[in-house]
């Protein structure tokens, strides 16, 4: 992996981690409940984050393989103007679509919380924003692929549960919920043009 | 519509929404008894700056007549901002206004013109029977899966069971029948939760039979109305545990579960026991264990003897009159609850900073079947009906009140007439008064309609919940 590459999948790890709906501000929620004390809050907010980030990783880990596979099974050519069609089209869809992920419970088990958390990931595309990064790399052959995109995937988790656990604990100690009112951006939107641009990116690398 | 920052009506917690600003309008339902006139939504306003302070300043017409408009709620509100289910971009802008005796459910858009709300959409009562298997909806409340919308019956006639649809809080589909698993709950009323911690409540009244011509004696003194609470798995859908306050404690209505969603406990009031026509409010709360609910019987509120002749005939024959605890109100920050008693013309103030020995900290007279008393603002007019629907400001300063309870229970209990009012209280942990600059009241104010619930622009009291404490 070159350092643009790195670069890449490391600081979309950071706008994954950035995002509330991605996990920190259930950390967050949960360490609020827990208790009423700082430090036993900031303790619960932290335990959340490994399901979170192992159900991120899985989800974000399953489309980087399936990208891997086909890759190396068809020409690149093929393979980046499909995967940026329906990267556009996820995109698109994140834009348009009115319907909203539901889940309705706050008390979970670590594997629900994990579950959710793949659930989100997988939702909101997280995996597919690798596409491009994905597939400016050519290997050989598939296990070669895989692993180079086990790293991707692994670098991406780091950086986003990181992320989160800076956020969960500065929104926890400093900056206090009324945050949310404000700074709050309608990333959804943010997210769905972003799958739009690295659709039309991917679609054009070579 | 979708906005690029969060709707800023929604709030984290209960103290950012008592912090945020103060309503400049109230919505009343009201409704015409009579069935002749489309009942309507009044819009006040309640700005006190206004030179049209306390007046009615809009309506918005419903394009049926009959419905019977009781209560009303936003289509979304702070529970948008849950970690779990997050849609926070969405707006509070519709208003759902069910017809409880139509079963009709009329969409209101608030947004463009919010003095004159038109009506943009209308479910017909074939749509909910069809989906959810429900009539005469009630109660709702906005949630993580959408609105939750209590009904007292059954589909296609059939008296029960009643239960929750639910209805997307954006297109306003009916999704269908909330319960899974609904085990002995048959009778339905409220519901509300604790949203942090999974666990929805519902309360019971009647079957449609039992209510829409008016309180059934032979039922009443059979016990025979509701006197049980429903403890459910919010997440699952499921019945969990029934909690029953005695056959004697007749009608378990109005739920506010505290608004901090770290507490575990939640006030109930019970209309009247029929052992000594007194009413009762209840709380709710975990068992020592923590692996049950109970409830606690903590505020009774004793009968007031008076002479046959001066009461209806429905209750002439015990002489006394029935303090009827129809509605109670819980302040955001969990301090005041607000009890009104509808049968002798008082809202009495609570303060429950301990939940378990709530201390009464004021009491306002007005209207009752006896005492017919004024409002200082008419002191030579008495007073009909009496403290009913109750609405607390998001501050917990201001408190609204409006006189009618149910078409034909007002005809029972006040038989002369209810007439319509409204007023408002200042309420501060020094006094709770009445403001004598705002009563809109009488037939030319309302139109000849009666008033039921308000609601406060941007959320009040009894329509948010919060996932933050």
């Amino acid at each position: 992996m070159n350092l643009a590459q790195s670069l890449t999948v490391a600081g979309l790890g950071i706008f994954h981690g950035l995002n509330p709906a991605m996990g920190w501000l259930f950390a967050v929620a949960l360490g609020l409940q827990a208790s009423a004390d700082p430090r036993p809050r900031r303790a619960a907010a932290l335990r959340a984050l490994p399901p979170i980030a192992a159900g991120h990783l899985v989800s974000v880990g399953a489309v980087a393989a399936v990208f891997a596979v086909t890759a190396s099974a068809f020409t690149s050519r093929a393979v980046t103007i499909a995967a940026g069609a329906v990267l556009v089209g996820v995109g698109l869809w994140r834009l348009l679509s009115r319907r909203h992920f539901k889940w309705v419970g706050m008390r979970l088990t670590p594997w629900e919380l994990g579950t959710w958390s793949f659930l989100m990931s997988s939702v909101h595309g997280a995996g597919l924003m690798l596409v491009p990064v994905l597939a400016s790399h050519h290997a050989s052959a598939v296990p070669q692929s895989l692993g180079w995109a086990a790293v991707a995937t692994l670098l991406h988790t780091a950086t986003m549960v990181l992320t989160a656990a800076i956020v969960a604990v500065v929104v926890l100690q400093v900056l206090g919920l009324g945050v949310l009112r404000k700074a709050w951006l309608n990333v959804d939107r943010i997210w769905a043009v972003a799958l739009i641009g690295a659709g039309a990116a991917t679609a054009l690398t070579r | 519509m979708t906005l690029w920052t969060p709707d800023p009506t929604f709030y984290p917690s209960p103290r950012d929404a008592a912090a945020g600003p103060a309503e400049t309008l109230a919505y009343v339902v009201a409704f015409d008894r009579a069935a002749e006139k489309p009942d309507a939504l009044a819009v006040l306003d309640v700005d006190p700056e206004s030179s049209s302070y306390g007046q009615v300043i809009g309506w918005t017409d419903m394009p049926y007549t009959g419905d019977e408009l009781h209560h009303f709620g936003w289509n979304m509100c702070s529970s948008a901002l849950c970690p779990y289910a997050p849609h926070p971009h969405t707006e509070r802008r519709y208003l759902v206004v069910p017809g409880l005796r139509s079963s009709r459910l009329m969409i209101l858009d608030t947004k463009e013109n919010p003095k004159q709300p038109p009506v943009v959409k209308v479910l017909e009562a074939e749509e909910l029977a069809k989906r959810a298997g429900y009539s005469r909806p009630h109660t709702l409340h906005c949630g993580p899966e959408g609105i939750y919308l209590t009904c007292l019956g059954g589909a296609n006639g059939a008296e029960g069971p009643g239960g929750v649809a639910l209805i997307d809080h954006q297109s306003f589909e009916v999704l269908g029948r909330w319960e899974v698993d609904r085990g002995p709950q048959y009778l339905a009323y409220d519901l509300w939760w604790h949203i942090a911690q999974d666990v929805a409540v519902t309360s019971e009244w009647g079957t449609p039979s039992m209510i829409e011509d008016g309180v059934v004696g032979e039922l009443l003194l059979g016990r025979k109305y509701g006197h049980k609470l429903h403890f459910w798995d919010l997440r699952r859908r499921k019945h969990v545990q029934e909690v029953d306050l005695g056959d004697q404690h007749q009608m378990a209505l109005e739920l506010r579960p505290a608004h901090d969603p770290t507490k575990s406990y939640g006030f109930v009031g019970v209309v009247v026991s029929v052992e000594d026509l007194s009413a009762s409010v209840w709380l709710w709360h975990r068992s020592d264990s923590g692996d049950s609910w109970e409830a606690t019987k903590v505020i009774t509120i004793p009968a007031e003897p008076a002479d046959a002749s001066q009461l209806p005939p429905v209750i002439a024959p015990f002489g006394a009159v029935p303090p009827l605890v129809t509605d109670i109100d819980l302040s955001v920050d969990d301090q005041w609850l607000y009890v009104s008693c509808w049968g002798t013309g008082e809202l009495k103030r609570y303060d429950v900073s301990d939940p378990f020995h709530p201390r009464e900290a004021g009491s306002v007279r007005l209207g009752g079947i006896v005492g017919n008393v004024a409002h200082p603002a008419a002191p030579d007019q008495p007073l009909r009906g009496g403290p009913q629907m109750v609405e607390v400001s998001r501050d917990g300063s201001r408190v609204y009140v409006t006189n009618s309870l149910y078409g034909s229970w007002d005809d029972q209990f006040y038989p002369d007439g209810v007439g319509s009012w409204m007023a408002k209280l200042d309420s501060t942990a020094d006094g709770f008064t009445l403001d004598s600059r705002f009563f809109p009241h009488g037939s030319e104010t309302w139109r000849g309609l009666r008033p039921h619930q308000v609601r406060l622009q941007g959320g009040d009291a009894s329509s948010d919940s919060y996932c933050y404490p």
